[in-house]
């Protein structure tokens, strides 16, 4: 590849343009009590990338997405996102600066329909006032209906209109899923970091999946962060790759490099103890 | 001959007739399309300017007159209005199905020479990006929706709405040019190209001129009191006949609106959003329905479940046919004072008797709950409002129909999107006599009609008050019907089509100098009434070995009438009886393997239960016992049978896009079972290779049962004596 990847953008081989560091994460440790799930790890995302974290069971993959959207502090290290560190936050104000996520256990509103469900997804962008909501007149009408068109986007985007007026609780797995995704993709994010989207998923539901992940990337220009086991899914779909082992960083870079490195491959496939 | 009949009034093109529309219904409604949850509309005015600049951007890429225009894609006005756009630049629209395999796509891409392709989204794109390896007639292609295409290659690729914009821009360049062609265009220039289905071979492109187009859409507009406030659902293939007319033909000519689903999935809610006044659908889809339906009322409640029956039982002992059709006169926008007291009138006559009726069994309910606990539905049935019993005869039956269009008919046609049905068809197959009968009983006007694509769809249909299961109703109107000595049936018609394209052979085979058609199917005139009968393709009705008749869609049909029989495949010609293939319906069996317990893993698994065997073998005994009445055909009955392990499937070229039974293809591919059948074995192992929808292959195998069934009467011996 002839690309300069270090560069403060570049264009890849399909066309898509990565821009500079979005978040850089920079010597993140995280404890709990005596344990040590995140050791030392540092690596950044680029701007329209799509970023994949592997690596085997209790690596500490999602202790980091955690990190990442601000629900677990480290103990140490620093956040840096778009070029200015970032102080300690709640998990909503991390919201609020564009990040959204979807969950490796699905956490909808099993009551409610899928419609709803995508639209708490715009939660912050909303701001009429509880009276006004009550009344439902001024901004709250208004509001409503500029969200209920955004939705209807993400709703055509992920081809679930069939089930927009369904309670999510009737639905497969699958589609679940595709509703999470829906509810984090509604909230216009800079930065989605998804957590094992395609977990249990037949071939064909892993594909719709993979489409859409590019599609987003694509469309909107979305950064994604992805956490996901299934490595064929990962080296086709990412740009770049972290590997993970026992809280620490094996292995960093493109599908290709990281397929060879020695690290990931003993973390993989075992040590002979010879 | 058909060309000497006069033009179609002043209207000699379908961009002709959209100017008449502006003119005359600018502001109506002619297009909505549900996107974003919303009904989005487009007026008449609204649709031609969409047109007019697409027309324009099409000629400004550099469309001549007479050039091909594919367009394949889903039911969306986009889609519809390239169409015309093609047709006022001098060019042909050739709709294609959008569920075609790349192969199918590639031989009518090229047997038409397409330069200009219209397509609906990337799948679309990427055949036809495929395609293009091997065929290079193809110059532009348009998309409709942008997603997932931002990377690809544009030089020869272009947003559909992009082009609508360079059209405006065009648009005093190319005033003139456009104005010169569209005012070239008369009776007899291609309105059309439409490719057969092909049960037979390869597909044929059916070339339709503006005459056959108008002329039919006009006789059967009037035929059936079509006016303006019509609402149709656009959802059958926009490939097929039916759709171009029904949905471009009579739309333009009676300005009435086309509303385009979401998408297939929200097809259900969507139909019931718009609640059509003018509606078809193939048998299939009726079928389907019901099916759907009795599964949910055998999930209601008990006395649902009882009032249910009752009020069904009632309107199909011909009730429904007389208080419930629906009135023939053309709605009007608005509802009139006097149509709303009749209307109300109509309600508050059945509203007394059915807060009576629910009541009164209720109560009765309650106490043969005590008798029979949980077994009370087998013995429970609802019975007659006791107030009814006040009245006597005709007045009684009046009442109780609309006692039962409050609990039962009303809430059920709207259940299905069929509150506002005027006009309801069905064709392309036979539809079985309790699936008819119980649409019509409910009030819906559900009649049949028979036709083809050369014949511009029209050959016969059911008058409003003629309608019968078994027939497929008298000569459309302009059109002449003859039946030959062998059966076959020849018609003669305005809509009668022009040639195949590229094609003299077939075009004289089919169509004599006179213009007389040839159908393939074998029929005959009923005496009583003079309606038409098909009995099966002319070339499928053979002789058995002994010299019987044998008509294997007869049987086939009868056995398609059952909820659990999705399709039937009837084998016998020159031999000494007759056997069968059976599809079963996995929805309908589904349900009957989970009420009772009956575990399941798979189609296939379902399929080879003996339980279900003994089932259909039911079946089949039933029908040989109905097929043992009729005299001609009693040689049909069906001695042995097996149910296939996988659905019969248009992906593997077992049936066609339209869902008929390629017959060939079946027997060829499944030749070690009909031979089995006939070798007297009890079982037979079978290999099949599967095509999935993205064309890879696979292979399923499986170890069929075959099972004997009774006939009736002496079936063997007759030709003998």
């Amino acid at each position: 590849m002839t690309t300069d990847m270090n560069a403060d953008s570049y264009v890849t081989e399909d066309g898509r343009t990565i821009g500079p560091v979005v978040m850089d994460l920079k010597n993140i440790t995280l404890r709990f009590g005596g344990v040590v799930a995140i050791k030392d790890i540092s690596f950044n995302i680029r701007e329209g990338e799509i970023r994949a974290i592997i690596g085997p069971n209790g690596a500490g993959k999602s202790s980091m997405l955690n990190v990442i959207s601000g629900f677990y502090k480290p103990q140490e290290g620093e956040v840096w996102f778009r070029g200015s560190k970032r102080p300690q936050m709640k998990p909503y104000q991390v919201a609020q600066q564009g990040l959204a996520r979807t969950f490796q256990n699905i956490a909808l509103f099993e009551g409610m329909t899928v419609l709803d469900n995508i639209m708490t997804g715009r939660l912050n962008k909303m701001n009429a006032n509880l009276f006004q909501q009550a009344i439902w007149k001024g901004k709250a009408e208004k509001e409503e209906l500029e969200n209920r068109e955004a939705c209807e986007k993400v709703i055509d985007f992920l081809e679930i209109q069939h089930i927009r007026k369904t309670p999510v609780g009737r639905l497969p797995y699958g589609l679940k899923k595709r509703v999470e995704l829906a509810r984090a993709l509604a909230a216009e994010p800079s930065l989605l970091l998804l957590d094992e989207p395609m977990a249990g998923m037949n071939v064909e539901e892993k594909e719709d999946m993979s489409r859409f992940i590019l599609d987003m990337n694509d469309e909107f220009g979305t950064t994604i962060a992805l956490i996901e086991h299934d490595m064929g899914v990962v080296m086709d779909l990412s740009d770049r790759v972290v590997v993970m082992d026992y809280g620490k960083k094996i292995g960093d870079g493109t599908p290709d490099e990281v397929r060879n490195n020695q690290d990931v491959i003993d973390a993989y496939l075992g040590v002979s103890h010879d | 001959m058909a060309q000497e009949l006069a033009p179609a009034g002043a209207f000699a093109s379908i961009p002709a007739l959209l100017a008449r529309n502006v003119k005359e219904y600018g502001d109506r409604p002619a297009y909505r399309e549900k996107e974003f949850g919303i009904w989005q509309s487009w007026t008449w005015a609204e649709a031609a300017e969409e047109i007019q600049n697409l027309a324009m951007g099409l000629l400004a890429l550099g469309i001549n007159r007479g050039d091909h225009v594919a367009i394949i894609g889903r039911n969306r006005p986009a889609h519809y209005w390239a169409m015309v756009a093609a047709q006022k630049v001098g060019a042909v629209p050739v709709p294609l199905y959008q569920d075609a395999v790349v192969d199918e796509m590639e031989y009518v891409l090229e047997h038409c020479g397409a330069r200009f392709v219209v397509c609906g989204d990337q799948e679309q794109v990427d055949k036809v990006i495929e395609v293009q390896d091997k065929i290079h007639h193809i110059e532009h292609v348009l998309y409709y929706d942008k997603r997932g295409l931002r990377k690809y290659d544009h030089s020869h690729l272009h947003w559909y709405v992009d082009i609508q914009e360079e059209g405006r821009v065009a648009h005093a360049r190319l005033e003139d040019e456009m104005a010169t062609r569209e005012a070239e265009l008369d009776c007899d220039s291609t309105c059309v190209m439409l490719y057969t289905s092909g049960t037979t071979g390869r597909p044929k492109g059916v070339v339709l001129s503006n005459r056959n187009i108008i002329e039919s859409a006009k006789n059967s507009s009037e035929f059936d009191n079509l006016g303006v406030n019509e609402d149709i659902l656009a959802y059958l293939p926009m490939a097929w006949v039916g759709d171009f007319i029904f949905s471009l033909g009579q739309a333009m000519w009676s300005g009435f609106c086309v509303n385009c689903p979401e998408s297939a999935d929200t097809l259900m809610s969507d139909l019931r959003e718009i609640g059509p006044t003018y509606y078809f659908a193939p048998p299939r889809v009726f079928e389907t329905q019901l099916t759907n339906v009795m599964i949910r009322m055998e999930d209601s409640g008990d006395l649902k479940y009882a009032i249910f029956h009752h009020f069904m039982d009632f309107a199909k002992g011909g009730a429904g046919e007389k208080h419930g059709m629906p009135k023939r006169k053309v709605t009007t926008q608005k509802k009139t004072l006097e149509q709303k007291i009749r209307h109300g009138f109509n309600y508050a006559m059945g509203i007394g008797f059915a807060a009576e009726t629910i009541i009164e069994n209720g109560i009765r309910l309650a106490f043969a709950k005590l008798r029979h606990g949980k077994n009370v539905r087998k013995h429970f049935k609802a019975k007659d409002p006791i107030g009814l019993s006040l009245y006597g005869g005709a007045l009684k039956e009046y009442f109780k129909y609309r006692c039962g269009d409050v609990l039962v008919y009303g809430p059920l046609k709207d259940t299905l999107g069929f509150g506002r049905i005027r006009v309801g068809y069905t064709a392309g197959e036979a539809i079985g006599p309790e699936i008819f009968a119980f649409y019509r009983s409910m009030g819906i006007n559900l009649k049949q009609l028979y036709g083809q694509t050369e014949a511009t769809v029209f050959i016969t249909v059911q008058p409003d008050g003629e309608v019968r299961n078994d027939t497929v109703g008298v000569p459309a109107p302009g059109v002449e019907v003859r039946i030959e000595d062998n059966g076959e049936i020849f018609y003669r018609s305005p809509g009668t089509f022009v040639e195949y394209y590229n094609n003299p052979e077939s075009t004289a085979d089919t169509k004599d100098p006179e213009g007389w058609v040839a159908t393939g199917d074998a029929g005959f005139f009923d005496k009583k009434n003079g309606h038409l009968r098909i009995i099966d393709r002319a070339k499928d009705v053979g002789k058995m070995a002994d010299g019987r008749m044998f008509a294997p869609k007869y049987v086939e049909n009868k056995l398609k009438f059952y909820p659990d029989i999705l399709e039937a495949v009837v084998f016998g010609n020159d031999r000494n009886m007759c056997t069968a293939f059976i599809n079963i319906d996995l929805t309908a069996v589904g349900n009957w393997a989970e009420r009772n317990n009956v575990a399941y893993a798979s189609y296939q698994e379902l399929a080879g239960h003996p339980e279900v065997l003994s089932t259909i073998q039911e079946h089949v005994e039933t029908v040989n016992k109905s097929v043992a009445e009729d005299e001609m055909l009693s040689g049909c009955q069906i001695h042995r049978f097996l149910i296939l392990h996988k659905e019969l499937d248009a992906d593997d070229g077992e049936m066609t896009r339209t869902r008929k039974v390629r017959r060939k293809i079946v027997e060829e591919k499944y030749a070690p079972l009909i031979d089995a059948l006939y070798g007297g074995k009890s079982e037979q192992y079978i290999e099949t290779e599967v095509t999935y929808e993205d064309g890879r292959k696979g292979s399923i195998n499986a170890t069929l049962e075959i099972r004997d069934a009774v006939v009736v009467g002496n079936t063997q011996g007759m030709a003998a004596e």
